[in-house]
C-alpha cells in the first residue's frame, strides 16, 4: 500500500513533467497533440548518446555520484539532451504544425500529430534497434526505509522527485515572475489582442514549444533512469500523459502537475485491485471518471 | 496463373472489407467532422461480436451463442454502435481534442481488454471455434473465396449506396451544416449533439460490420487484429482518397492497401535479411510520411469532397 503510493508519486513525477508541456502547448495552439510523448522518447535516446560520448571524452565523469547510478556524465547529458528535444520541437513546429495550421482546421493538426509520433517512433526504433537500453547497466539496490510495512526506496527515485520538484518551481517562477510569463498568459487568453500589444506571436509559440521539449526530455531521462529505454516509451506515456493534462484541465500549469501525481497515484494503487495486465487501461479509467464527474478538469476553465 | 487470381481474389476481399470501415469512418470524419482516435476499437467490437455471437460453445470462455450467421453480423455490429453510444454520449458535447483523446484511449483499453479477459475474449491466443457460413457446402477453398468475395463487394456496394443517400438527404446536409458552422446550425432548431451522437453511432455500426467480416473471413480474431496501427492505416485510407467523398475513400483504402502490401512484399524479396527485422518499422514511417505528407500539400485528398450548393440557394443567389 503505502510502497504503492511512494512508487505512484515518483512515476507522477515523470508524468507530471510530461503533462506541463502538452497542456501548455494545447492550450496555446488548441490541439491535442499526441506526438509530445515522442518528445520524452526524443530526450531520453539523446541522453544516451551524449553519455556515451561524454563518458568515452572523460572517463572521470563516469563515476557514480554517491549512491545514485547517476553519473556526471549523464547529468551533462540530461542538459543536452534537453537543448537537442527543445530544438526538435521548435523544428518539428516550424516544418510540420505550422504549415498544417495555415491550411487546415485544429483537427488536421491531431491527425498530423499522429503521423508525426509514428514517424519519430519508428526512426528512433530504426536508429537505435528495437531492443531495451539503460543508461547504467549497475545494479543499483533498494534501499529499505522500512520494513513493517515494507518500503523499499532506490536513491534514484528520491533523486528523480528531487530533481523534478526543482524543475517545477523554476518553471513557476518563470511563469509567475518574469515579464514572459504575462506575455505567455496574454497570448493564451486572446492571440489577437496580444498581438497588437507589440507581442511577436511567432516568438512566444517557439518558446512554449521550447518549453515543453525541455521538460519533456528530463521526464524521459528520468523515465529511462527508473526503468529502460526503447522506442515505445511514447506509446506508453502517452495516455497518462494525457490523463494527467485533462484531469489537471487543460491550460493549468498547476493542474497538469497535480494531474500527473494523481495519475501516477492511481495508476499503481489500481494495480492493488487490478491484474496488472490493465494497467495501460487505468488513465483512460481515470479520463473517464473525470469526464463524467467535471469534464473540464480540476483548473480548467469551461470554455467552448 | 491460377495462383495469381486466387492471390488478386484475397486481396480485394481484404480491401472490400477495410473500404467498408474506411466509409463509416468517411461519415465520421468525412461529412460530420468527428475525430474518432480510437477506429480500432469499433472494428474489434464488430468482430469480437460476431465471432462470439456466431461461434460454436467454447470451455474458456463465454460466447459460442451458434447464432445464424446473418444475425451474428448485426450482432456484431450492434456491438460498436453500444460503445459508440457510450462514448459519444460521454464526450460528443465536449471540446473536439477531448473526443480525439477519449476515443483514442477507448481503443487502448479495449486491446488492453480483449488481452486480458480469458473469459471474455478468449485472451492473448484470440478467438477460435468459428465456423465460416456456408463452409461446409462449398467443397473446395477458391469457390469458397470467390463467393465470400462476391457477398463482400455485395455489401460494400450496399453501404455505398446507403451513405450516398443518406449525404443527399436532409440529414446529410444537417450534417454538413454542423461541420461548417455549429451555432448557424442550432439557429435553424437543429440539434447538433443529438444529430452528432446519430452519425457517431451510425459510422461506427458501419466500422463493427468491416470488423466482422474481417473476422469471418479469417474465422479468427486475437488482439493483435486490434492493434492502434490498424487505425492509422484506415486514417491514411481517407485522408489520401479525399475525406468527404465516398468514392475518394474507397479509392484512397484500395489504393493505400496496395500501397503496404507492396512495400511489405518488396522489403521481404529485396531487403537484405538484417534489414528484414524492421520491415514493420519502415512500412510504419512511410505510413505516418504519407498522413503527414498529405496533411500538408493536398488536405482535400486526391479525389476532393464535392461541394453541393442546393439548388434553391443558387437560384436566388443570381
Amino acid at each position: 500500500m503505502i510502497q504503492s503510493l511512494t512508487d505512484g508519486i515518483l512515476v507522477g513525477a515523470i508524468v507530471s513533467l510530461g503533462a506541463i508541456g502538452l497542456t501548455m502547448v494545447m492550450h496555446m495552439l488548441r490541439f491535442a497533440n499526441f506526438s509530445h510523448a515522442e518528445l520524452l522518447s526524443i530526450g531520453a535516446y539523446s541522453a544516451l548518446v551524449f553519455d556515451a560520448l561524454f563518458s568515452g571524452i572523460l572517463p572521470s565523469l563516469a563515476n557514480n555520484i554517491g549512491p545514485l547510478s547517476m553519473t556526471w556524465a549523464l547529468i551533462l547529458s540530461m542538459l543536452c539532451a534537453m537543448a537537442v528535444t527543445g530544438l526538435s520541437a521548435v523544428l518539428i513546429n516550424e516544418f510540420v504544425f505550422k504549415r498544417i495550421r495555415e491550411k487546415g482546421s485544429e483537427l488536421s493538426m491531431v491527425f498530423a500529430s499522429f503521423g508525426v509520433a509514428m514517424i519519430i517512433r519508428n526512426v528512433l526504433g530504426l536508429i537505435f534497434g528495437l531492443k531495451s537500453q539503460l543508461y547504467s547497466n549497475d545494479i543499483v539496490f533498494a534501499v529499505l526505509v522500512s520494513s513493517e510495512p515494507q518500503l523499499l526506496i532506490k536513491p534514484d527515485q528520491v533523486f528523480v522527485l528531487l530533481a523534478a520538484l526543482l524543475i517545477m518551481l523554476v518553471l513557476h517562477f518563470v511563469l509567475s515572475r518574469t515579464t514572459f510569463g504575462y506575455t505567455l498568459r496574454a497570448v493564451a487568453e486572446n492571440p489577437s489582442l496580444a498581438e497588437v500589444t507589440g507581442i511577436r506571436l511567432s516568438r512566444v509559440i517557439a518558446i512554449v514549444w521550447i518549453i515543453s521539449g525541455l521538460l519533456a526530455a528530463a521526464a524521459g531521462v528520468f523515465y529511462g533512469l527508473n526503468n529502460h529505454i526503447n522506442p515505445v516509451i511514447g506509446r506508453d506515456l502517452v495516455l497518462p500523459i494525457f490523463a494527467a493534462t485533462i484531469v489537471g484541465g487543460i491550460g493549468s500549469v498547476f493542474g497538469a502537475v497535480l494531474g500527473g501525481f494523481i495519475v501516477g497515484i492511481a495508476a499503481n494503487m489500481a494495480l492493488l485491485v487490478l491484474p496488472s495486465g490493465y494497467s495501460p487501461a487505468v488513465p483512460f479509467l481515470i479520463i473517464l471518471v473525470l469526464l463524467l464527474v467535471r469534464p473540464h478538469g480540476l483548473f480548467g476553465e469551461a470554455e467552448t | 496463373m491460377m495462383g495469381l487470381v486466387s492471390y488478386l481474389v484475397f486481396f480485394t476481399t481484404i480491401a472490400s472489407i477495410l473500404a467498408i470501415a474506411v466509409l463509416g469512418l468517411n461519415l465520421q470524419w468525412g461529412n460530420t467532422g468527428l475525430f474518432n482516435g480510437g477506429v480500432v476499437a469499433f472494428f474489434g467490437a464488430g468482430a469480437y461480436g460476431t465471432l462470439l455471437l456466431g461461434g460454436t460453445p467454447q470451455a474458456d470462455h463465454i460466447g459460442g451463442f451458434d447464432l445464424f450467421y446473418p444475425l451474428a453480423l448485426i450482432g456484431g455490429a450492434a456491438a460498436a454502435g453500444v460503445l459508440a453510444w457510450v462514448v459519444g454520449r460521454l464526450t460528443l458535447h465536449l471540446r473536439h481534442d477531448y473526443l480525439a483523446i477519449a476515443t483514442f484511449g477507448v481503443a487502448v483499453t479495449f486491446e488492453n481488454v480483449m488481452r486480458n479477459a480469458q473469459g471474455l475474449s478468449g485472451g492473448a491466443k484470440g478467438l477460435r471455434g468459428f465456423t465460416r457460413p456456408l463452409e461446409a457446402w462449398v467443397n473446395d477453398g477458391f469457390s469458397y473465396n470467390v463467393l465470400f468475395l462476391t457477398v463482400v463487394v455485395a455489401l460494400l456496394i450496399c453501404t455505398y449506396w446507403f451513405l450516398e443517400r443518406l449525404i443527399c438527404s436532409p440529414y446529410g446536409r444537417q450534417l454538413r451544416a454542423i461541420r461548417e458552422d455549429e451555432i448557424a446550425a442550432r439557429s435553424l432548431g437543429k440539434n447538433p449533439g443529438a444529430i452528432r451522437l446519430t452519425a457517431f453511432i451510425t459510422g461506427s455500426c458501419i466500422l463493427g460490420l468491416a470488423g466482422g467480416l474481417y473476422a469471418t473471413f479469417y474465422a479468427f480474431v486475437s488482439p493483435q487484429d486490434v492493434l492502434p496501427t490498424l487505425t492509422f492505416q484506415l486514417w491514411a485510407m481517407l485522408i489520401v482518397g479525399g475525406a468527404g467523398n465516398n468514392r475518394g475513400a474507397i479509392f484512397g483504402t484500395f489504393l493505400i492497401w496496395g500501397a503496404w502490401t507492396a512495400s511489405g512484399w518488396s522489403l521481404a524479396r529485396f531487403a537484405p535479411v538484417e534489414v528484414q527485422l524492421y520491415t514493420g518499422t519502415m512500412q510504419f514511417i512511410l505510413i505516418g510520411l504519407v498522413i503527414v505528407g498529405m496533411l500538408m500539400w493536398r488536405p482535400q485528398g486526391l479525389l476532393p469532397e464535392r461541394l453541393v450548393v442546393s439548388q434553391s440557394g443558387t437560384k436566388k443567389l443570381n
